[in-house]
C-alpha cells in the first residue's frame, strides 16, 4: 500500500512540522502553541502505535530515495526501531506537558518548544533510520537541535556547558563520520541487516574493520557517555529540568546507546563481532563505566548531578547487554533501553518538581520533603527502587536478564559487576529516600511556590505520576503483551534468531 | 535553429540592464532592476530546457566558428553556474531593493544597480566562454566591476580595500594574460577544446599553465594570496559581499578547473595538483582559525570564505592521476561544495548584514540578546552555518561526504584529515556567533528592524543551501552533461 511507504517519513515529519509551526507562531500565543504541540505529540504517538501493531504482523514500512549515486536515504520501521521510536513519542508527550507547566511565565518559550520538537524529530529519525548514512544524518541533527536547549537560560554557566557539550558531541560526530565514510568505501551503502555485507569481506581487511568499529563506538560513545567520554553530561545539568529529562532519558544518551546496538547487531552482526573479538573489550568498557558512574554519583551533593552520574552508569547497562553474546543478554540490554528511559525521566521530573516547588537543589535540603510533596516523593521512590533493581520493579527485570545472559556468554565476572553496581545504586539512592521520608524538615524551604497545591502544580505532577506508573507497570506486568520485555523479545526473535 | 538560440541572451540581457540602468534617473533604477529579473529567469529556464532537450550546445557568435570567431559553450557545468548565478543574484537583488526602499532613496549607492548588472554579464560570459582569451575579457570585466562595487560606500576603509582588491585583480589578470599569450604563440589557437592537442607538453605549456594558475589563484584568494579578500568582502554592502563571496571568487576557480581538465596530464602534473591541494589545506586551517579570531561579524564571514575556498582546491589532487571513481566523486563533491557554499555564504552575508543593521554595530560582542528580537535572521545565519560546518542535512555535508569518499577511494587519507578538522574549525566560529547571540545580558531592548523581505531573502538562500544537500542527485546529474565525468560517479 502506498501509505506504508510514506508512514515512516510522516512520523518523523510530524514533529518537524510542529517545530516549524511553533517557530512561526508569535511568542505570546501560548495557548495555541501548547495545543498545537500537544496535538502533534498525540498524532505522532498514535502513528507509532499503528506502525508497531503493523510490524508485529510483518507489514513493511519503508521510505527510500536515492540521495546521490550509491547513497540512499532510508527510513524503515523494524522492531528495534519501533521500540525506540515508541519510547521517544511516549516521553515526548509527557515531557511536553511537563515543560508547559515548568516554563509558565518564562521567556523564549517559542524557541524552546521549537527546538524541543526538532530534537524529537531527530530522535525518531535515528530510531527509524534504515542505513548508517541516514542514522548519521539524524545523529548530527540531534546535536544541533539540542544545543539551543542546553544554553536556553543564556547565563554564563549554561553557555559554558553548551561549549563543552558541543566540543564533545561535534568531536564525536567527526570521528563517527570518519568511521561511517570508511565503511562506506569498503562495502558501499551500509544498510542495517545483521552484518550481511561485512562477513564476506576478505579476512585481510579484518584489522581495518576493527579500527572502524573502534571509531564508530568512539563516536557513539560520546553521546552514550561511555568512559572516558562522559564529561559533557554532568555539566549539561544546568539546562532546565525538562531538557535534562529529555537529554538523559530519551534523546541524547539513548541515541548513542541505540547506535551502539545498531552497530553491533545490524552492521557487524553479533556473531561476526564476536569472531573479531570486539565484544569482550566492549563489555569491559561498559562495566567500568557502570562502576565509575555509580562511584561518582555517591560523591555528589547536588540532586541533579547525582542523577546525571547515575545516568552515566545506567546507560552502560544497555551497552553491556549488547556486548553479551547470546539472546538473553540481548533482551536484557534492549529492555533496559525502555526501562531506563521511564525510570530516569521520572527521577528528573521529580528533581524538577522539588526545585520548582520548594527551591531545593541540594540533597541535604530534602529533609522532610515527603510530607510536603507526598505524590512526587512516591514517584521518586518508585524510580529509585527501580534503579536499584528491587523486585519486581523494572530494573530488576533488566538485571535478571543481564545476569543470565552473562552466564550464558561465559562472562561470570559480569555478575559480580551487576551485584556491586546494585549495592552502589542502593548506597546513593537510599540516603536520599531516608532524608525525604524519615527526617523532619530542618529549615524553611529555600524558595517555596504553589502554596495552594497539596503537592505541586498539576502540569508538573501528572506527567511525573504517569511515568512512575509506567515504570512500575513495566516491571510488574513484564509478562504481558506490549510490555517492554515482550517487545525486547520480539526484537530478538524477529531480527536475530533465524 | 541558431537564430532562436537563447544562449547569447544570457549576456545580452544583463548588459542591456546595465546600460539602461545608467541611462534612467536614479530613482527608477531599483524598479528597472526588479523588472529585468523575470526576463533573466525566462532566458535561464529556456537555456536549461535546451540542454535537457538537445544536450550540449555550442554557439558561434555571428556565425564565425573557432579559431576565428567567438564560441559559447553550454555544457552542464556552464549552465549549472548560470542557473546558480540567476538564483543568487535574484535574492541579493531583492535584498538590495528592499533596503533601498527602506531608506527611501539610493543616496551614495546610486551606481549599485548598473554595476550589479555588469557583474552578472561578466559572470555569464565567463561561464559560457570556450576560449581562453574571452575568458580573460570576462575576468577583467568582472574584476573591475567587483572593485567598483567594493568602493561604492565611499568610506576611507572601503576605498583602501578597493585599492588592494584592484591591485590584486590587475596583477592576477596580467599573469593570466601572459599565460594566454604563451599558449597562443605555441599553438596558434585559443579554444579551450584544442589546448590539449595543440599546446603539447613542452616547457612553454608548463610555464603558461604556471602563470595562468598563479593569476587565477590570486583572484580566487587562495591561501596565502588571500589578504585582499577579508577587507573587500567584509567591508562592502551586504548584497555585494554576498555576490562577491558566492560567485565572483568562484569564477577564477572555474576557469582554473576548465584549464586543468583541458590540458595534457603531462603539463598538469600530480606534483602541481598536490601543491594546489596543500595550499587549499592551508586555506582551510588558516582561514578557519582567523575567522574564529575576528571581532567583527562580517569579517568573520569573510574569513570563512577564505577557508571554504580551500575545500574547492582539494579537487586538483583528487582528480589528477586517480581512478575514475575517485575522480568522479571529486567532481561531484567539488561542484556540490561550490553550489552549497555559494547559497549558504550568500545567505550568511545577507543575514549578517541584517544583524549588523539591527544591532547598529559591526561587533560580534554586541549580538547579546538578539536571539529574542531578530530570531529569523539569526536562524538564517545558523542554517547557513550548518552548511558551512558540513553537518547534515545540508549541501555542505553531502559535498563533504563525496570528497571524503573520493579521498578514501584514492587512498589520500591526509585530505580526509583536512576535511574533518576544517569542519570542526568552522563549527567553532559559527557557534561563536550563536553563543554571543544567546547571551541574556543586561536587558537591551532596542534593535532596529530591517524589512521582512530582507530577512526572507537571507532565509531563502540559507534554506536552499540546506535543501541542495537532500536533493543533490538532480543538479549533479545535470552538471555531468558534457563533462569528462559524464557517466556515473
Amino acid at each position: 500500500m502506498a501509505l506504508n511507504t510514506w508512514l515512516p517519513l510522516i512520523v518523523v515529519a510530524t514533529s518537524l512540522f510542529a517545530a516549524l509551526g511553533i517557530f512561526l507562531l508569535r511568542e505570546e500565543r501560548h495557548t495555541l502553541r501548547s495545543a498545537f504541540n500537544l496535538s502533534a505529540a498525540a498524532i505522532k504517538l498514535g502513528l507509532v502505535i499503528w506502525m508497531a501493531i503493523g510490524v508485529l504482523d510483518q507489514v513493511r514500512y519503508e521510505t527510500r530515495y536515492t540521495l546521490i549515486d550509491g547513497v540512499s536515504f532510508i527510513l524503515r520501521a523494524d522492531p528495534l526501531g519501533i521500540m525506540f521510536a515508541g519510547l521517544s513519542s511516549v516521553l515526548w508527550l509527557f515531557t511536553t506537558i511537563y515543560a508547559i507547566g515548568y516554563l509558565e511565565n518564562a521567556p523564549n518559550r517559542s524557541r524552546f518548544f521549537g527546538f524541543f520538537s526538532l530534537c524529537v524529530a531527530s530522535t525518531v529519525g535515528i530510531a527509524l533510520a534504515g542505513n548508517l548514512f541516514t542514522f548519521f544524518l539524524f545523529y548530527e541533527l540531534l546535536t544541533l537541535s539540542t544545543y539551543p536547549l542546553v544554553v536556553h537560560r543564556g547565563t554564563a554557566k549554561s553557555l559554558r556547558a553548551g561549549k563543552i557539550y558541543l566540543a564533545y558531541t561535534l568531536g564525536g560526530g567527526a570521528v563517527l563520520l570518519l568511521g561511517v565514510a570508511a565503511l562506506h568505501t569498503l562495502v558501499g551503502d551500509v544498510e542495517f541487516s545483521a552484518g550481511a555485507g561485512l562477513r564476506v569481506l576478505d579476512p585481510a581487511l579484518h584489522p581495518m574493520l576493527v579500527v572502524i568499529f573502534v571509531m564508530l563506538i568512539m563516536g557513539l560513545g560520546v553521546k552514550a557517555a561511555l568512559l572516558p567520554l562522559h564529561g559533557w553530561l554532568p555539566t549539561a545539568m544546568v539546562a532546565p529540568a525538562p531538557v535534562s529529562a529529555l537529554l538523559h532519558a530519551v534523546a541524547v544518551v539513548k541515541a548513542g546507546a541505540f547506535g551502539i546496538v545498531r552497530v553491533v547487531y545490524d552492521v557487524f552482526g553479533i556473531e561476526f563481532a564476536w569472531q573479531l573479538g570486539l565484544l569482550a573489550p566492549l563489555a569491559v568498557l561498559a562495566s567500568a563505566t557502570i562502576l565509575y558512574g555509580s562511584l561518582r554519583a555517591l560523591a555528589q551533593t547536588d540532586l541533579k548531578r547525582r542523577l546525571a552520574y547515575s545516568t552515566v552508569s545506567q546507560v552502560s547497562y544497555i551497552v553491556l547487554g549488547t556486548a553479551l553474546f547470546g539472546p538473553v543478554g540481548t533482551v536484557g540490554g534492549l529492555v533496559h533501553l525502555l526501562h531506563q528511559g521511564l525510570m530516569k525521566i521520572t527521577l528528573f521530573f521529580c528533581a524538577g518538581n522539588y526545585a520548582e516547588t520548594l527551591g531545593v537543589h541540594r540533597i541535604d535540603e530534602l529533609d522532610g520533603a515527603g510530607r510536603r510533596m507526598p505524590a512526587t516523593s512516591v514517584a521518586f521512590t518508585l524510580g529509585a527502587f527501580g534503579m536499584i533493581g528491587v523486585p519486581p520493579l523494572a530494573g530488576f527485570v533488566t538485571k535478571w536478564y543481564l545476569g543470565i545472559g552473562a552466564l550464558q556468554a561465559g562472562m561470570e565476572w559480569v555478575v559480580a559487576v551487576l551485584v556491586l553496581s546494585s549495592v552502589l545504586n542502593a548506597a546513593y539512592f537510599l540516603p536520599v529516600l531516608h532524608r525525604i521520608w524519615f527526617r523532619p524538615q530542618r529549615a524553611p524551604w529555600p524558595d517555596e511556590h504553589f502554596h495552594a497545591h497539596r503537592d505541586t502544580h498539576p502540569w508538573l505532577l501528572l506527567p511525573t505520576l504517569a511515568t512512575a506508573a509506567m515504570s512500575l507497570a513495566a516491571g510488574v506486568l513484564a509478562g504481558m503483551p506490549f510490555s517492554p520485555l515482550y517487545w525486547a523479545e520480539v526484537v530478538v526473535h524477529q531480527s536475530y534468531l533465524p | 535553429m541558431s537564430v532562436a538560440l537563447p544562449l547569447p541572451w544570457l549576456i545580452v540581457v544583463p548588459l542591456g540592464g546595465a546600460m539602461a540602468s545608467f541611462l534612467v534617473p536614479e530613482r527608477w533604477r531599483v524598479r528597472l532592476g526588479l523588472a529585468v529579473l523575470p526576463v533573466m529567469w525566462l532566458v535561464t529556464l529556456a537555456v536549461l530546457g535546451d540542454l535537457a532537450a538537445h544536450g550540449v550546445q555550442v554557439h558561434a557568435l555571428g556565425g564565425w566558428s573557432a579559431p576565428l570567431g567567438i564560441t559559447l559553450l553550454a555544457d552542464g557545468l556552464a549552465l549549472g553556474m548560470v542557473a546558480l548565478t540567476t538564483l543568487v543574484f535574484s535574492l541579493c537583488a531583492v535584498h538590495a531593493a528592499s533596503h533601498a526602499a527602506e531608506k527611501g532613496h539610493n543616496g551614495e549607492i546610486g551606481f549599485l544597480w548598473p554595476l550589479l548588472w555588469f557583474l552578472v554579464a561578466a559572470l555569464n560570459s565567463i561561464w559560457l566562454s570556450a576560449d581562453i582569451f574571452n575568458l580573460y575579457v570576462g575576468l577583467e570585466l568582472l574584476g573591475l566591476t567587483a572593485v567598483g562595487l567594493v568602493a561604492l560606500t565611499g568610506s576611507a576603509e572601503a576605498l583602501a580595500a578597493a585599492m588592494r582588491y584592484l591591485l590584486a585583480a590587475l596583477l592576477g589578470s596580467l599573469c593570466y594574460l601572459l599565460g594566454v599569450a604563451l599558449l597562443y604563440a605555441a599553438g596558434g589557437s585559443l579554444a579551450l577544446g584544442d589546448l590539449g592537442t595543440i599546446a603539447g607538453s613542452g616547457a612553454t605549456a608548463r610555464v603558461a599553465l604556471a602563470l595562468m594558475t598563479l593569476g587565477l589563484i590570486l583572484k580566487t584568494a587562495l591561501f596565502p594570496l588571500h589578504a585582499w579578500l577579508p577587507p573587500a568582502h567584509g567591508g562592502a554592502l551586504a548584497p555585494v559581499s554576498a555576490l562577491l563571496s558566492a560567485l565572483v571568487v568562484k569564477a577564477s576557480l572555474y576557469i582554473l578547473i576548465r584549464l586543468w581538465l583541458a590540458l595534457d596530464p603531462d603539463v598538469a602534473t600530480a606534483a602541481a595538483a598536490n601543491l594546489l591541494g596543500a595550499l587549499g589545506a592551508g586555506a582551510v586551517l588558516w582561514g578557519g582559525w582567523m575567522a574564529w579570531r575576528q571581532t567583527k561579524l562580517k569579517y568573520l564571514v569573510a574569513y570563512s570564505t577564505v577557508a571554504q575556498i580551500g575545500y574547492l582546491f582539494l579537487f586538483f589532487p583528487l582528480v589528477t592521476g586517480t581512478s575514475t571513481i575517485a575522480g568522479g566523486l571529486a567532481w561531484d563533491g567539488t561542484l556540490l561544495m561550490l553550489i552549497s557554499h555559494a547559497l549558504a555564504k550568500a545567505g550568511m552575508f545577507l543575514a549578517a548584514g541584517n544583524l549588523v543593521l539591527a544591532m547598529g554595530s559591526p561587533l560580534i560582542a554586541d549580538l547579546s540578546g538578539i536571539s529574542r528580537f531578530r530570531p529569523l535572521s539569526l536562524f538564517s545565519f545558523g542554517l547557513a552555518g550548518v552548511s558551512l560546518m558540513g553537518l547534515p542535512p545540508s549541501g555542505g555535508f553531502t559535498a563533504k561526504w563525496l570528497l571524503l569518499q573520493s579521498a578514501l577511494h584514492s587512498g589520500q587519507w591526509w585530505w580526509v584529515v583536512v576535511l574533518i578538522v576544517g569542519g570542526l574549525l568552522s563549527a567553532a566560529y559559527v557557534f561563536k556567533v550563536l553563543r554571543h547571540s544567546f547571551v541574556e545580558g543586561p536587558k537591551r531592548d532596542h534593535f532596529n528592524s530591517p524589512p521582512m523581505a530582507m530577512e526572507l531573502a537571507a532565509l531563502a538562500l540559507a534554506a536552499a543551501g540546506m535543501g541542495v544537500g537532500l536533493a543533490a542527485q538532480s543538479p549533479l546529474t545535470w552538471m555531468r552533461i558534457g563533462s569528462p565525468f559524464g557517466v556515473g560517479g
